[in-house]
């Protein structure tokens, strides 16, 4: 027993090992690999080491200043939140070998077509959302079809919608309302109990209640919490994670996005419906951006032209921080989600500092170039461990 | 005794605009056997092979599976009739783990709760796992990416998952051209396992000494056109070598080399 050499660590995980391999025999070629090796190959890990940082950093730079405070912490997340759900859609999307840079106009077009029919059609409100939703998937699936159909690449064919969808913003906001922004329509989601209730505002209003009249979160001079609840921006956000992530980690689906982005031939080659599966990932880009859209008109109660300018770039942004590979067959919903929060983090908590707030893109340019490299090395050892 | 022959392709040809990549050619693959196919490169090898897996039809002629005449539009409809083809690329994704990779676009599944069908991981790994031990293959772990695995192994990963998904014809597109010899050696071992467990095997390569032993008979395309299908008691080694490898073309080299140095 050469044991007394070996870490604790090293024990453990030894015994673990022999147990189920008594009967098989070893294969000398193989050896075994630490558990921190294995924690390396995982793709959140930078994002999660990035957390980290960006946490530290601002827990010393800005810790005194209540952007940890509560009502601080729900204005970075709000933002983590936004970004989140359209970042969920693009992780899907990008581990399936495709981009979709149109994500940011569809939130602007979304946007208006929420906020126009019931201003100036007549419409109800609760058709105009359901007629956004349907108009952007339509939208998402032109924009697969094109993609598959052509076998061009996505970047070119989302590109194009990038550019059509924002300047028809333009064109419908200016048409109809003469002026860049459609506003008056906070009104309209107010008096929609349904819509009202599964966009606008915030929920979980008797938890903050609680906390509050135990003291254990701050109230304001009336006696309601500072914070009246949790913003449903972020509910949403926590359901597509949860959602999304179980899809491409346990059902049959996800392995079929790993497959078509690893090698799309390989996929075809085995009897994965690739065309079918690409499609509908830009349907669910689409989906998330107009849920983007459609819960930024109920919190702001306006549609405008600019909604979502280069939001697809964050997107993208928070995806690869999260670890996923640009050419897709690799990545994880979780990293993406660290990635969102990283730039919540960064872009709110940088005007709590002394740090001139010009700085934020400095930050975010450093902080892609830095994870894209880091993914670079582990994709190089995952890939080929020899 | 047409029933005798599991896949038959008759007086086919393959045309690609003013191409010919086929012309006329027949082959009979018998239940259970080892077949040849050999050819130099541009021969039509990979025409044929992508004919028998139903990515191409024929122009002309007629492909019968099991005595009955077929037309498949689809690498599918010929996956479904049992035929299944393992191509140089191997349809494998590195990132993705083996069990993964084993289990693509068939995955095994199980409801969750009772009611989320999700994919049967533990399932899918075990399997895996035993259908490689079963070739001779030790994985630590079904859930490591394919890219650990040398060339070999992959080989042998994609043989074993086309058997496990009950390939009763199993096409082999050149599985030993990348591979060193000891791993050839083990995919053709793997080859002779497969003829054992009656599965008929088409083997596609240009290296005699790798389908020799292993091959009932042979095949041999020239130009898109067949020279001939030789049963292994009929020809000799050194007769496939010369008619395939280009035998007067390298014996023209060599007359010719040697008039120059005299």
């Amino acid at each position: 027993m050469s044991a007394i050499n070996e870490s604790v660590p090293n024990m453990i995980q030894a015994n673990r090992a022999q147990a189920p391999e008594e009967s098989k025999p070893t294969d000398e070629r193989v050896r075994k690999l630490s558990p921190w090796r294995i924690l390396l190959d995982r793709p959140e890990l930078g994002s999660i080491a990035g957390t980290v940082l960006v946490f530290a950093f601002f827990g010393i730079f800005a810790g005194g200043s209540g952007m940890f405070a509560l009502d601080g912490i729900i204005n970075w997340a709000q933002v983590a939140g936004y970004l989140g759900i359209i970042a969920v859609g693009a992780c899907l999307l990008m581990i399936a070998g495709e981009f979709d840079l149109s994500m940011g106009s569809m939130i602007g077009f979304a946007g208006v077509m929420v906020a126009i029919p019931p201003m100036y059609l007549g419409w109800p409100l609760w058709a105009a959302v359901i007629f956004a939703f349907v108009g952007s998937m339509a939208l998402g699936a032109l924009n697969g079809y094109l993609v598959v159909r052509t076998k061009l690449p996505s970047f070119i064919v989302t590109l194009a919608f990038m550019f059509i969808l924002r300047g028809l913003t333009l064109v419908l906001s200016t048409s109809f309302a003469n002026s860049t922004i459609v506003s008056g329509i906070g009104d309209k989601f107010t008096d929609d109990p349904v819509i009202s209730a599964l966009f606008q505002g915030t929920t979980f209003h008797w938890l903050f209640n609680g906390l509050a009249s135990m003291n254990l979160i701050t109230k304001l001079p009336s006696g309601d919490p500072v914070v009246g609840g949790l913003p449903k921006v972020l509910v949403w956000w926590i359901v597509m994670a949860l959602a999304a992530g179980f899809v491409l980690a346990r059902t049959r689906f996800g392995n079929w996005i790993y497959t078509v982005g690893g090698d799309s031939n390989a996929a075809k080659n085995v009897g994965v419906p690739v065309r079918r599966v690409k499609i509908s990932l830009f349907v669910l880009t689409a989906f998330c951006a107009c849920l983007f859209g459609v819960l930024q008109v109920a919190d702001v109660g306006s549609a405008a032209a600019d909604r979502g300018l280069q939001k697809e770039f964050e997107a993208i942004i928070a995806v690869v921080i999260g670890g996923t590979l640009l050419t897709g067959g690799f990545g994880s919903v979780i990293g993406a989600c660290f990635g969102a929060l990283i730039f919540g983090v960064v872009q709110i908590g940088i005007s709590y500092t002394n740090i001139d707030s010009d700085w934020y893109r400095v930050f975010l340019g450093g902080m892609l170039l830095l994870a894209v490299l880091f993914n670079h090395y582990i994709r190089s050892r995952a890939a080929a461990t020899k | 005794m047409a029933d005798d022959f599991i896949l038959e392709l008759d007086d086919v040809s393959k045309f690609f605009g003013t191409v010919i990549a086929l012309q006329g050619v027949t082959l009979r693959l018998k239940r259970g056997e080892v077949h040849c196919l050999l050819g130099d490169n541009g021969a039509g090898k990979s025409t044929l092979i992508k004919t028998l897996a139903g990515v191409h039809l024929p122009s002309s002629g007629t492909y019968r599976v099991d005595g009955e005449e077929v037309r498949f539009n689809s690498p599918r409809e010929a996956l479904d009739r049992g035929i299944a083809t393992v191509y140089q690329d191997l349809a494998l994704v590195p990132l993705m783990s083996v069990a993964r990779n084993f289990f693509a676009g068939r995955e095994p599944r199980k409801k969750l709760f009772g009611v989320i069908p999700v994919i049967d991981m533990n399932y899918a790994n075990e399997t895996a796992r035993d259908k490689l031990a079963e070739m001779g293959i030790r994985v630590r772990d079904a859930s490591q990416p394919v890219g650990t695995m040398s060339g070999g192994e992959r080989q042998c990963l994609a043989i074993a998952r086309a058997i496990h998904f009950g390939a009763k014809v199993l096409i082999l597109d050149e599985p030993t051209a990348a591979l060193g010899v000891k791993q050839s050696c083990n995919v053709l071992k793997l080859i002779h396992q497969a003829r054992e467990r009656g599965i008929s095997v088409i083997f596609i390569t240009h290296n005699v000494h790798h389908a020799y032993p292993i091959a009932d008979s042979f095949t041999l395309l020239n130009r898109g056109q067949s020279m001939g299908t030789f049963s292994k008691k009929d020809i000799t080694k050194e007769a496939v070598l010369d008619m395939m490898a280009g035998g007067t073309e390298i014996q023209s080299l060599v007359d010719e080399l040697e008039g120059r140095a005299a």
